[in-house]
């Protein structure tokens, strides 16, 4: 699974809308699967299935209808059934699609673009404008999505799922690439931006109440000795650190510093 | 899947109807504008089917979202387009069908004595206004002015055709417009097929006109198909 993640017109719907071939380039070259997309040939979109950040559907149509028809496109077809169970749609299979919540329409857009079994899945922010428990409720289909072996191209402007789904991200501003990789290795060995430059060097974070109350956080390339230089001092005047936490840098700070650094360059 | 919307069945087929009904009870007794009335009615009612039914749909389809997803999928779009045609001409032949038996059962309107003619004028019909409803379609910015733009055209066609092809004694230059425009010829062909027992023979430029707007609608349809809306 291949994140793209980026800020709101950072070109992420473009470049996957290219990739499904909706879009024209306008220069390069692109391959998916071996195909170039723009030549719409029948043989790729066969392989690919497409989830759109707004997708519509008939209001009267079931999902089950929907999905039956839609796996008559393809010529080998999951199980309707299969699927219906796998987007936990089965309860509403024969609810008219107009009478289905958000979330269960957002459900019916993995369905629709699971059914013909395609090998790469386009999923354009699948979660946006859903609450907290619906986004949990997505991504287990997501990661159902990716233990049937599929590739999955997903594009975010939430780090969190980005940092939760993806094996890989790429970030990117103004169509741009700034930096690409595991969200693990991203976070460890952040990337110089601009190339070259000075290491930001994304940092752990410790944070305690001290004796007058006050918050203190203090950021350190070595948490383990700092950890250790804290609750020895603690220990030895009898003192506790009250409310201490260490905090790994995640993918957004890795997004803060890259995308700030990419604004100011622009900037100056 | 139509006739899962009331609304939509209703308007493309209950209406026609209705018309039919309260003008056949208005002139109830009068068997010449009878005669004018049910091809008339007819020859509205293609063009409910096709041309109005077709801009609404295509409008809604595309502004929500679901021409884009189809295009997303394999389904090659002769195929849709074929779909969509033949949903159309099937539509229509119920709706020709159920005209025709109220004009024999309740009009004194013989059965047609041309089948031949009433077919073709019917299929040449659905697919010229089936072609332009599509076309008309890209004109359209947004759903919620799909009525005002839908109607704009329609009222206007329908009553000026109805009153040339009902008044001999309209301005020429009215004439002239219901003669060029395609509903005008279609109920020509539709009576001569129903009423007057005139063969497909004495109405062939009324043909030429719908099958030349047809040539038009078709070129317009497919070559501004825009499968996504504004959005």
């Amino acid at each position: 699974m291949f994140g793209l993640l980026g800020p709101n017109g950072a070109g992420k719907t473009t470049t996957v809308e290219i990739l499904e071939g909706y879009r024209a380039r306008t220069s390069g070259e692109v391959s998916v699967l071996g195909h170039d997309p723009a030549n719409r040939s029948i043989e790729l979109r066969r392989r690919i299935g497409i989830v759109l950040q707004s997708g519509g559907i008939y209001s009267h149509i079931t999902p089950r209808e929907a999905l039956a028809h839609w796996a008559s496109f393809y010529p080998h077809p999951r199980d309707v059934e299969e699927v219906l169970a796998l987007v936990g749609l089965q309860e509403k299979a024969d609810e008219r699609s107009r009478r289905l919540s958000g979330g269960q329409l957002r459900r019916l857009d993995f369905a629709l673009a699971l059914v013909g079994d395609p090998e790469l899945i386009f999923l354009d922010e699948p979660t946006t404008g859903f609450d907290p428990q619906a986004r949990r409720a997505a991504w287990e289909t997501v990661r159902s999505l990716r233990a049937l072996g599929k590739t999955i191209l997903l594009t975010t402007h939430y780090l969190e799922e980005a940092q939760e789904l993806a094996d890989r991200v790429a970030i990117v501003k103004d169509g741009r690439v700034l930096a690409i990789g595991p969200p693990r290795e991203l976070m460890a060995h952040p990337p110089r931006h601009p190339p070259g430059g000075e290491a930001h060097g994304l940092r752990y974070k410790i944070a305690y109440r001290d004796s007058d109350g006050e918050m203190v956080e203090r950021e350190t390339d070595d948490p383990t000795a700092l950890l250790h230089e804290l609750t020895g001092e603690a220990l030895a005047s009898g003192r506790q650190l009250q409310e201490l936490s260490v905090a790994r840098p995640t993918l957004e700070d890795v997004y803060l510093e890259l995308t700030a650094a990419s604004s100011g360059e622009r900037d100056a | 899947m139509f006739w899962r919307n009331p609304s939509a069945a209703f308007f493309n087929f209950v209406l026609p109807l209705l018309f039919l009904a309260a003008g056949g009870a208005i002139l109830a007794g009068n068997q010449h504008d009878l005669d004018k009335l049910v091809p008339s009615i007819a020859g509205m009612s293609v063009m409910s089917t096709t041309f109005t039914a077709l801009a609404y749909n295509i409008v809604f389809l595309r502004e929500r979202g679901v021409l884009k997803r189809i295009r997303g999928t394999p389904l090659p779009s002769i195929s849709y387009f074929g779909g969509v045609a033949a949903n159309a001409v099937t539509n229509t032949a119920l709706q020709i069908a159920i005209i025709v038996l109220a004009g024999r059962v309740f009009f004194g309107i013989g059965w047609p004595s041309h089948w031949g003619e009433l077919i073709v004028f019917v299929v040449v019909g659905v697919v010229s206004l089936a072609a332009l409803g599509v076309a008309f379609a890209h004109a359209i910015p947004n759903f919620e002015s799909t009525a005002a733009y839908v109607n704009a055209v329609f009222l206007p066609v329908v009553f000026v055709s109805f009153y040339v092809f009902d008044s001999a004694s309209a301005p020429r230059f009215v004439r002239t417009i219901a003669e060029a425009l395609p509903l005008k010829p279609l109920i020509d062909g539709l009576s001569g097929a129903m009423v007057t027992g005139a063969g497909l023979g004495s109405h062939l430029d009324a043909l030429a006109v719908i099958a030349i707007w047809g040539v038009f609608g078709l070129y317009l349809a497919v070559r501004g198909f825009s499968w996504e809306g504004s959005r």
